[in-house]
Order: C-alpha cells, then sequence, then structure tokens
C-alpha cells in the first residue's frame, strides 16, 4: 500500500455475534503464538462480573443480537462461569473458547442439564495446536496435548460434540493428511464423530517473538474491498465487551483504536482496517464464527 | 421482483433437490388440502436425479417460486452453488452435485431459474407474510432453531414489517411464535429428508382464521424413496447421498449443524 492510499473502513451491518472478553488476559497456559499473550500472570485486562454479563445480555434483546461468545483467556479460570453459561442459554446460543484443561465434571453436568433445558446451543470450541504431543506441546506447553485430548474426552462424555481448533502450522499441500490423521486419534481416545475448525495464524502478540510480525504491505486497501463480500469481515456484524469497554473485534483489542466506547451505541461507528490482522481476516473470512453461522 | 395476492391457506415448499418424486406427491396433497396457493421457496436442484423433471410440475400445478441460492448459481451458469458450507468434505460432495445438476439442467430451466424474485410477500388474510430462501438479508443464510434467538428473530421480521416470514434452506424445519403475534417458520424441505432417521421429506401449510390467527401445520410426505434411491444410482451420484434418502441420516453437510441439530443426528 501506497501512503496515498486511503484506509478503508467497515460499517457494522447488524450486531450479529456479542463477544466477551470474560477472564480478561488471565490463562493457565503461556502458548508460544497467543494473539494477546496471555499468561497466568498477564493482568492487562480483567474478568468480567457475571454483573456485567447480565446488564450485557439484556441490552442484546433491544439489539436483536443473534449469538454470544465467550473468550479470553481462559474462560473456565472465572469462578462464574458456568453460572454466566446458564444465564446466556436463557437468552440465546453461545459459545465458549477453552483450552479444555481443567474442566471439572461438576461444571460439564450442570451445562449439560441447562443446554438441555435451553432451546440454544451450547458450543465448545477447545483449542489445540498440532494434531499430536509434537506438534502441539512446543507451542502450548508440555502436556497439553493429552491433557486437551481429556477435556475434550469429559465433555463427549457429557453429550457434548466439541469443535476442536487448531492453528494451521503444517503445509497446505499436506492438510487432508494431518487433520485425517487427527480424526483417527479422536476416534480412538471415544469422541466418534469429530468437529474440527482450522484457523490461521495471527502475526500478533506472543506470536511475533517466535515468527515475525505483518509486513507494512500486509493491509486491506480500498480497491480489495471492491466486489469484497464484507460480511466475511469479524467487524462487520460483532464487538466484544472487555473491563473497558466495547472493542471492534476479539483478535484486536490490545491495540488502543480497538475501543470504540462504553457502550453499544457508541461501538457503532465504523472501523478502519488499519492492522495487518485485518489483513488475515480479510483472506480468510469467518475466522472466528462457528461453521454453522458462516457467513 | 415482489409478487402479492391475498389468500387464507397456502403451502410452503423448500429445497426440491430434484426430488421430483416428492415433489408431485407434495402438490397432489396440498391441492387435496384445498390450498390457494402453493409456493416454493427456493433450490429447485441439488442431491438428486434428473433436475429437468422437477420444472414441467412447477409449471404445470402453478406453483409460484423464488429463488434460492442454488437457483441463482444454476441460472447463472456459475462455479458453485454458494451454498455456504466450510467444511472441505462438505465442499467436495457439494460440488459433485453442482455440477451434475448444472450439466443436466437445460437452457430454458436455467432461464427460468435466472428470472425468478428472491423474495415474494403474500396477504395471508390480515398477516403481511414475507417468503424468502435463507433468511430476510441473506439468501444463504442458515436460520437454524438452535442458534437464532426469539429477539433476533424479531429484529428481522420488524426490519420488513411482516407478520410472519417463511424461509428454508437449512433442511430442518420449525416455528417460532414471537412477540407482537409475529411468526418465523422454516418450512423444511421435499429434496432429502429431516437427520431423523426417517424416509419422508416435509412440505408446511399456513393457514389463517377468525379462530386462528396463524395455523402452522408441518405435513410428512411419503414418497416411493426407494425409486429415488434408484434412479441416483443409475445417474452415478455418490453413494452417500443415496445412503440419506435410505435411511433418513445425513451423511454430508453435516459440518454446518450447530450442536442441538448435529446431535439429533446419526453421524
Amino acid at each position: 500500500m501506497t501512503c496515498k492510499e486511503e484506509i478503508p473502513s467497515v460499517e457494522m451491518s447488524h450486531l450479529d455475534h456479542l463477544w466477551f472478553q470474560i477472564s480478561g488476559t488471565f490463562c493457565n497456559l503461556t502458548c508460544h503464538h497467543c494473539f494477546i499473550s496471555c499468561s497466568p500472570q498477564n493482568d492487562t485486562f480483567g474478568h468480567l462480573t457475571l454483573q456485567n454479563v447480565k446488564d450485557r445480555l439484556e441490552e442484546s434483546v433491544a439489539l436483536g443480537v443473534k449469538e454470544y461468545y465467550f473468550t479470553g483467556g481462559e474462560p473456565f479460570l472465572h469462578r462464574e462461569m458456568v453460572p454466566i453459561l446458564v444465564e446466556t442459554l436463557r437468552y440465546g446460543p453461545a459459545t465458549v473458547l477453552t483450552n479444555g484443561t481443567i474442566f471439572k465434571d461438576e461444571w460439564l453436568g450442570t451445562l449439560s442439564e441447562a443446554e438441555i433445558e435451553s432451546s440454544y446451543s451450547l458450543e465448545f470450541r477447545v483449542s489445540i495446536d498440532g494434531f499430536s504431543p509434537e506438534t502441539n506441546d512446543p507451542v502450548r506447553g508440555k502436556g497439553t496435548f493429552q491433557r486437551a485430548l481429556k477435556g475434550i474426552v469429559q465433555l463427549v462424555e457429557y453429550g457434548f460434540l466439541p469443535i476442536i481448533t487448531a492453528v494451521r502450522n503444517w503445509p497446505d499441500d499436506q492438510e487432508q493428511e494431518v487433520v485425517a490423521a487427527f480424526v483417527d486419534r479422536l476416534k480412538q481416545s471415544g469422541y466418534s464423530r469429530p468437529r474440527i475448525k482450522i484457523l490461521p495464524t495471527l502475526y500478533l502478540g506472543a506470536e511475533t517473538n517466535r515468527s515475525h510480525t505483518y509486513h507494512p504491505t500486509e493491509r486491506v486497501t480500498s480497491g480489495m474491498l471492491s466486489d469484497y463480500d464484507q460480511t466475511q469481515l469479524v467487524c462487520e456484524h460483532s464487538r466484544i465487551v472487555t473491563d473497558r469497554g466495547v472493542h471492534v473485534c476479539p483478535i484486536l483489542i490490545e491495540s488502543p483504536d480497538s475501543l470504540l466506547g462504553q457502550s453499544f451505541q457508541q461501538a457503532t461507528t465504523p472501523y478502519q482496517l488499519r492492522h495487518g490482522a485485518c489483513y488475515t481476516c480479510y483472506q480468510y473470512g469467518s475466522i472466528c464464527s462457528n461453521p454453522s453461522s458462516a457467513k | 421482483m415482489i409478487h402479492s395476492s391475498t389468500t387464507s391457506r397456502i403451502a410452503c415448499l423448500g429445497g426440491i433437490y430434484n426430488n421430483y418424486l416428492a415433489l408431485e406427491v407434495a402438490i397432489r396433497d396440498a391441492r387435496k388440502r384445498g390450498v390457494d396457493a402453493i409456493y416454493c421457496l427456493g433450490d429447485m436442484g441439488a442431491f438428486g436425479p434428473h433436475p429437468d423433471r422437477v420444472f414441467p410440475l412447477l409449471s404445470d400445478h402453478d406453483v409460484i417460486c423464488l429463488q434460492g441460492n442454488y437457483d441463482h448459481s444454476i441460472g447463472n451458469e456459475l462455479n458453485d452453488c454458494q451454498c455456504g458450507y466450510t467444511d472441505p468434505r462438505d465442499n467436495y460432495f457439494a460440488q459433485i452435485s453442482y455440477d451434475y445438476t448444472l450439466q443436466n439442467t437445460s437452457v430454458e430451466s436455467r432461464q427460468f431459474l435466472r428470472d425468478l424474485p428472491t423474495e415474494i410477500c403474500v396477504d395471508l388474510g390480515p398477516l403481511r407474510l414475507l417468503l424468502c430462501h435463507g433468511s430476510p438479508r441473506r439468501v444463504n443464510e442458515f436460520l437454524w432453531a438452535s442458534t437464532s434467538p426469539n429477539h433476533f428473530l424479531e429484529h428481522l421480521a420488524a426490519e420488513r414489517d411482516a407478520d410472519v416470514v417463511a424461509v428454508t434452506h437449512t433442511g430442518i424445519k420449525w416455528h417460532r411464535p414471537l412477540a407482537d403475534n409475529r411468526h418465523f417458520v422454516n418450512v423444511g424441505v421435499l429434496g432429502r429428508p429431516e437427520n431423523d432417521g426417517n424416509q419422508h421429506v416435509w412440505y408446511t401449510l399456513l393457514e389463517t382464521s377468525s379462530v386462528d390467527p396463524l395455523r402452522v401445520k408441518f405435513v410428512p410426505v411419503e414418497y416411493d424413496y426407494h425409486r429415488l434411491a434408484r434412479e441416483m444410482g443409475n445417474e452415478g451420484i455418490p453413494a452417500e447421498f443415496i445412503e440419506t434418502v435410505q435411511t433418513g441420516w445425513w451423511t454430508t453437510c453435516l459440518e454446518i449443524l450447530p450442536a442441538k441439530e448435529r446431535k439429533q443426528g446419526r453421524w
């Protein structure tokens, strides 16, 4: 992009997906590729309270929100995660992004009952970053592959069908083979119909220490947006609530310009696609949503 | 283009997917029930055999049609069906079915599909009914029961000032009464069974009367699925599709299902 080129803006057409940075940047793991560098010590963003969530859920009714997503950090480090999800299922479908390593049977029992009683789906998205200990553990920490696999099996035992998400760290031409091997492994572990979502790498946060950051040419231009289906972009239909306010999307919360205001009304403002991560979002499309609501 | 008429009992069909055998039965059944009109909410092609056998039935029986994503693709001879799948396996099977359907749809039928309206407004007695394919805002949006909260559906209906919105596209029927006497209905599909282990397919009757402002009745359609399966085999259609017709369980397009709907199936 030349300096003369204008940075394009995207308007939010409707708040379809409401995200919550529920556990801030606190995580029990310290993954080397985390795009917001979450860790046990990272208090850049704090927890939201159950009351924060209740208030936003109530506001979301008048806005006609379609789906609710919870991320962190590790959401299940939040003491009230189970009541938060139970409450959310009274309003609509809920998805929680977790590393799957700290589940308690009691929590899953309660959530299983809540989902059965609700009209809406409760989705678990369990992150791993390689389909074996050899490929996953160097990224997410020693023993995390086995711990995540145990969490997946626990979810299945409670009647859930988790979506396993993995960041692509293999050559494109090996994808079919790599995914097939993992599906076999999950089946052997007792997950008979695994659901998989592959994610692109985001060159932000901790990831920049192990690979690189975005090249200045990796930006979305106005020309690229002509004839492009903008609903593919997360900011076209999503916003995320953190303990600081409402941000444009779950990926960019650490960028100061991502904080759009305290209210949903303030956060409807169009957003300029000035970041390298916007380029990844543009390239792959629908990177944050579930396959059932892909645009 | 919007067609408008006043009526009190209509049949809504969705997703025929080349299943002319089920279409024949559904039309006969609807006429027997004395409907004022029959509407098809799009996606004539996909999945089944002999695409061109659908069109004479639609025209001979005055079925009023709108355009689904598949019809837009076939009508404009695009490269794929724009079904909105994200999984490579789902896309692989969708492409086989799309290539077969495009190849076997005549020039006249393509022209018919190309010219269809994308939505239709109907006065159902005092109710303003909006018929569309995926959702009022997007032809290939999936509106599943378990991922469509009431307040979201109310927003979609209010935005278009509709008392009743009827859609299809997902392949699984549902009805949701909403605030302010509004309703949202997914009319289901005729093209393949509902992933519940039953071989029959479904269409929907919408009726209004002085006693009941809106009555929604889902009607099962029993048809000769053995014959359909045989014809699919003869046409070289993948065994995975034939298995669905024979067993009532989906074997493809599974990754787009939300958790609740996925759990209800076998695979």
